[in-house]
This record gives structure tokens, sequence and C-alpha cells, in this order.
């Protein structure tokens, strides 16, 4: 033991270990009334992690080069020992990553975590999921199925929409004149290399700035505000070993879930895995139906829901601008809620109606991203999108005249 | 910043001074990052004219070729598809190729040099995927009157078999008649016109 505590003094008297353990761990106080919806961020950390190293064993095996890349895909599945399982966790863990995102997005709805003063650490959130979309994005081209090929074309091609530049700049994205060899290439460093990068730099900067103000909670009250002669939040407890253990709980829990998808639906019943992604990439040859992964078609569905003209501005311009809008909107959340309270526990019957309105729409769009286009759906899309939209752009408004209710002192919860 | 005989704005000079030095080093340091990602001399070189030989197409059949990557397709036209063409013209968002989607000896109602054969890049205007031919005069789900023409499955833009777009569909333009000449009765080359050298 002695040895033990002077080889941590020594370390200290260097290297600030025990400060950073006590600043954000042992002496970091979270609220006690963490419920269900508080396991999606360490979840989402956790992931994080099997990504990147399911990723960095991958790419062991994997050939970024056009005529390849698919055949280096089926070895690794074939050929290489338990590559199957190591290339099953990567593809199960981008879904998994995104509806623990999803999961957690939602939870900072429920409670107003993105309100004052955590505005930043919404902010840092909101670059991690556009970050995460990016990272996604081009980890999709990598196994150059014929899925793959087209969604990359499809994407890439929105860019083009935007006058002027517009084609100019999606040959700058690909490095040819079509998705290529070039394109793949490019593609895959900044999959392994450049986006993971930012990541973690963000991933970082969203724990430092949530430590720094402190968590909210189920009841949306600031806990800092009571504290004891100690100066400790009488409604705190400890991160560790409180929340590190209950945390594991959920650990084990999402683990017995993954590895079910792992090991009986790898292909997630073709929303994680799709179909014509076993076949490879036809530069000659649209497959017959062409829809991204499930965590993008809500979004998907919004640019297809965009047919007509507005004066000068063609279908496909208003809908790339609709498609982008829907995304940066999420960033001027914190600003565009006007309710004197944060949690949904207190605010009036409006809120709850439109976060309702909200999430229906958007699990409606992300089945008809993945549908194709009818009349009829196209019609319902619309419909989906000016929901998803009037939730953010009536907030100002509904939160404003919203009745609340009186929220108490301390957190609840009986205890 | 007031420091016993510090000359306070000569100092704040150096600084932005020196910073804007730097900065303007920074942002010429990004250009050959940024300029790496164009075309480089290998890919554009692949972006030579190719030719089409069509001699053993049928009526109404469709050969694909490869040109800068991107499939050409040709198509060799029947009478009856021909003279569906203009019945359309009040169901198209340009159906007189007012938009330069074609080289100039193109911009007629066939959108082609010989009616009967239509050359045109397979690329729907809308997001770049490759539409399907249907080329049968039957009701379609996607459109009960549909005399023939492309169908994009990915967000179900038609074009006439023309390469003319329809109205109320994404895609905002006809589709790409690349520059080709004929160079004898049965060949074209795809990507030099007729009007001038090697594109």
């Amino acid at each position: 033991m002695g040895m033990l505590v002077s080889l941590r003094d020594w370390i200290d008297a260097r290297f600030p270990l025990t400060k950073m353990w006590e600043e954000h761990l042992s002496k970091y106080y979270a609220p006690k009334n963490f419920n269900f919806w508080y396991f999606f961020g360490s979840l989402a950390l956790l992931v994080l992690v099997i990504q990147i190293i399911t990723g960095i064993f991958l790419t062991m095996n994997y050939k970024p080069d056009a005529t390849q890349a698919f055949a280096s895909v089926e070895y690794i599945m074939r050929d290489v020992d338990w590559g199957w399982l190591i290339r099953y966790m990567h593809s199960t863990g981008a879904s998994a990553f995104f509806i623990v995102v999803y999961l957690h997005m939602f939870r900072g709805l429920l409670y107003g975590s993105y309100k004052g003063p955590r505005e930043l650490i919404w902010l840092f959130g909101m670059m991690i999921y556009l970050a995460l979309m990016a990272e996604a994005f081009f980890g999709y081209l990598l196994p150059w199925g014929q899925m793959s090929y087209w969604g990359a074309q499809v994407i890439v091609s929105l860019f083009g929409a935007i006058p002027g530049i517009g084609d100019s700049l999606s040959l700058w994205i690909r490095g040819d004149y079509v998705i290529s060899d070039v394109t793949l290439n490019r593609f895959f460093a900044l999959h392994v290399i450049a986006v993971p990068l930012v990541l973690l730099v963000l991933v970082v900067m969203h724990i430092l700035a949530l430590h720094e103000v402190g968590s909210n909670n189920p009841d949306g009250v600031e806990i800092k505000k009571n504290k004891d002669e100690n100066g400790i939040p009488k409604d705190g407890i400890p991160f560790h070993p409180y929340y590190t253990v209950k945390d594991i709980v959920g650990v084990v829990v999402f683990l017995m879930f993954f590895s079910f998808v792992i090991f009986f639906v790898p292909e997630g019943g073709g929303f994680f895995l799709e179909s014509p992604n076993f076949q490879p990439a036809d530069p000659l040859k649209t497959p017959p139906h062409i829809a991204p992964v499930w965590y993008f078609t809500p979004y998907y569905a919004m640019l297809r829901a965009i047919t007509f003209d507005i004066g000068p501005m063609s279908s496909k311009f208003l809908g790339v601008i609709v498609m982008g809008a829907a995304v940066v909107i999420l960033f001027f959340l914190p600003w565009l809620d006007r309710s004197p309270v944060k949690s949904i526990r207190y605010r009036g019957p409006i809120y709850k109606i439109m976060l309702g309105l909200f999430v229906a729409a958007f699990v409606m769009l992300g089945y008809l991203g993945t549908q194709a286009p009818t009349d009829t759906k196209t019609m319902f899309a619309q419909l989906g999108t000016a929901v998803y939209f009037a939730f953010f752009l009536l907030m100002p408004i509904y939160s404003k005249i919203d009745p609340t209710k009186p929220v108490p002192e301390r957190v609840t919860g009986g205890h | 910043m007031s420091g016993d005989g510090v000359d306070t704005s000569k100092r704040r000079f150096l600084i932005a001074a020196t910073t804007v030095v730097g900065g303007v080093g920074a942002v010429y340091t990004a250009v050959p990052f940024l300029a790496s990602w164009l075309p480089s001399e290998r890919a554009k070189a692949a972006g030579a004219p190719v030719e089409a030989d069509f001699s053993k197409l049928e009526l109404g059949q469709m050969m694909r070729v490869q040109w800068r990557g991107k499939p050409v397709w040709v198509l060799k036209r029947t009478e009856e598809m021909l003279q569906a063409l203009p019945t359309l013209d009040d169901r198209l968002r340009d159906p007189n190729s007012l938009e330069p989607q074609q080289p100039p000896y193109c911009q007629n109602t066939d959108r082609s040099i010989k009616p009967e054969i239509l050359v045109m890049v397979g690329i729907c205007t809308h997001l770049g995927c490759s539409p399907s031919f249907v080329p049968e005069a039957l009701p379609q789900p996607f459109d009960p009157e549909w005399k023939g023409g492309f169908h994009c499955p990915c967000h179900g833009s038609k074009f006439d078999l023309a390469g003319r777009v329809f109205k109320g569909v994404p895609a905002p333009l006809n589709m790409v008649v690349p520059p080709y000449k004929y160079i004898s009765e049965t060949q074209v080359m795809v990507g030099v016109g007729e009007d001038e050298g090697a594109a």
C-alpha cells in the first residue's frame, strides 16, 4: 500500500492525477434524482470507445481502393479470424450510436437541459451530432457496395444545388467527375483520422462544460443553489461511486441488446446494413430503391418533401435548404425556448403536445425516408416537415404563453 | 498592458502586424492542401472522349457506355417513340430545351443530331442517381398516362424519351446531352462536339 501511495504522491507532484479524479469523478456532485434517461450520455461514450477500437482493427485488413475495397470487406467477413464479429460490432455500433444519441437529445428536450446556463453544452453536443453524421456518411462509402456508392453520389450532389459554386464544390469534394477511387481514399482518411479527432475534442469540451456548470436533472432544479456547510450541494451525490455503479447497470442492459443484434440480426432487418450493399458498387446502374441508413431518413424525407419551386428557387435547392435548416435550427434551441421552467414536469400542456407531435413527426419522417416516394407519402412528408419546423419556429410563442407549475426548491423523489 | 516605460501602442501595433502577416501565411499554406482535393491530372486524363458503336442496337433498345465515369446512354428510338414526344409538351418543365443542358446543335424536339439516336448522360439532374429506362407506353404506378421515358428510383423524377423533365418532380432540369459527333453511320464520339476539337 505504502508503495502505491508514494507512487500516487510522486505523480501528483508532477501531474494533476488526484485533482482530475476528484474534479470529474469522486467529488463531482451530480443530482441524486437521475432517472432512466440519464443512462445515455455514458452509453454514448461507451459506443464511441467500441467504434474506435473495432475501427482500428478493421483498418488492419480493409483496403481503401475502389478495386479492392468490397473484396477486402468480404475478406474480413469470411477469412479473418473473428473478423465478422469485429465488423458487425462496428456496423451495429454505428446504429447504436445514433439510437443512444437520439435518446440523449430527447432527454435534453424533456428536461430543458439546453437552457441557461447549459447553452454551450448543447452547442458542443450539436457539433458532436454533426461530426457524427459526417463520420457515419464517410464510413458508409467504405464497403463500396451499391448503396455506399449511390448514397454518397446523392449526398455529394446536394452541394451541387448551391447556386453558382455548387458544381465546382461537388467536383472538389469528389476529386473526380463521379464518385471514384479518389473519393473513396479521401473519405477513408476523413473517417479514420480527421473526424474522429474532431469528435474526441468535442466530447472532451462537452464534458468539461458539463462539469463546469453541473448536471441538470428531471426536476430542472439547480442543485448548486442549496449547499451544505461544506459547500456540497444538498441534493448532490458524488458521481463515483454512485453513478459509475448505476451506469454499469445501464451498460450491462445495453450490451445485452447490442449482443443480441450482433449475434442474431446483424443486418438489423435491413435497417443497419442495407441489402443492396451486398453488391459491389456499379457506377452505371442505380439500385431500384435508394434509401440512406435509418438515422438519416428523417432529413432525407424532408429533402424529398420539397417538390415545388418558389420563385426563382428550384425545388432541388429548396429541398437542400430545408434539409440543412432542419439540422441547423437545433442549434438555436436554447434561445427559442422562452419558458421560465426547464423540466417538462412543470411545463403546461402546450409544450407536452408540441413535443409529442414533434417526436411523432420525426418518427414518421424517418419511416417515410425509407420508403419509395408516392404522392400520398410525399404529402405526409410535407406535413411532417411542417410539424418539425413548427415545433421550433413557434416555440418562442408557445413556450412563453404555456402555463407552468411552481418548481420546487429541492429535487423530488422522496428521499 | 500598463507596465513601466512600456509603449503599449507600439506593442499593440506589433502584435497586430505579426498576427496579420502570420494569418496571411496560414491562409496561403492552406492553398496546397485544399487544391490537392481537385481532380488530379490522371482523373482529368480519364475524362477523354469515348467512342460508342451502336450498329448492333435494335429499334427501341438502349446501350450504355462510360464517359468520365458516368453512364452515357445511346438509345435507338422507334417512330412511335418520336411521335409521342411533342404530345407531352404541356406536362414538361422545359419542353423547348431553353436551359443549356445540351449542345446548341441538339436544341430541338428530340434533343439529338439524328432524331432516332438519343445520346444522353444517364444521370438524374436532381441528385445524380441513374434513372431506370421504362420504354413501354403503359400505365405505371408512378404515372397512369406514361408514354415511355425514364423514371428515377431515388426521388421519383420523370423524364420523357428525350430526357426532358416532367413538371412536379424534384429534378429541376432536363437531362444532359453531352457533346458528341458522328464518326460514321453507326458510331458516335462522346465528349467532343460537332463544332469543336476534343472537349
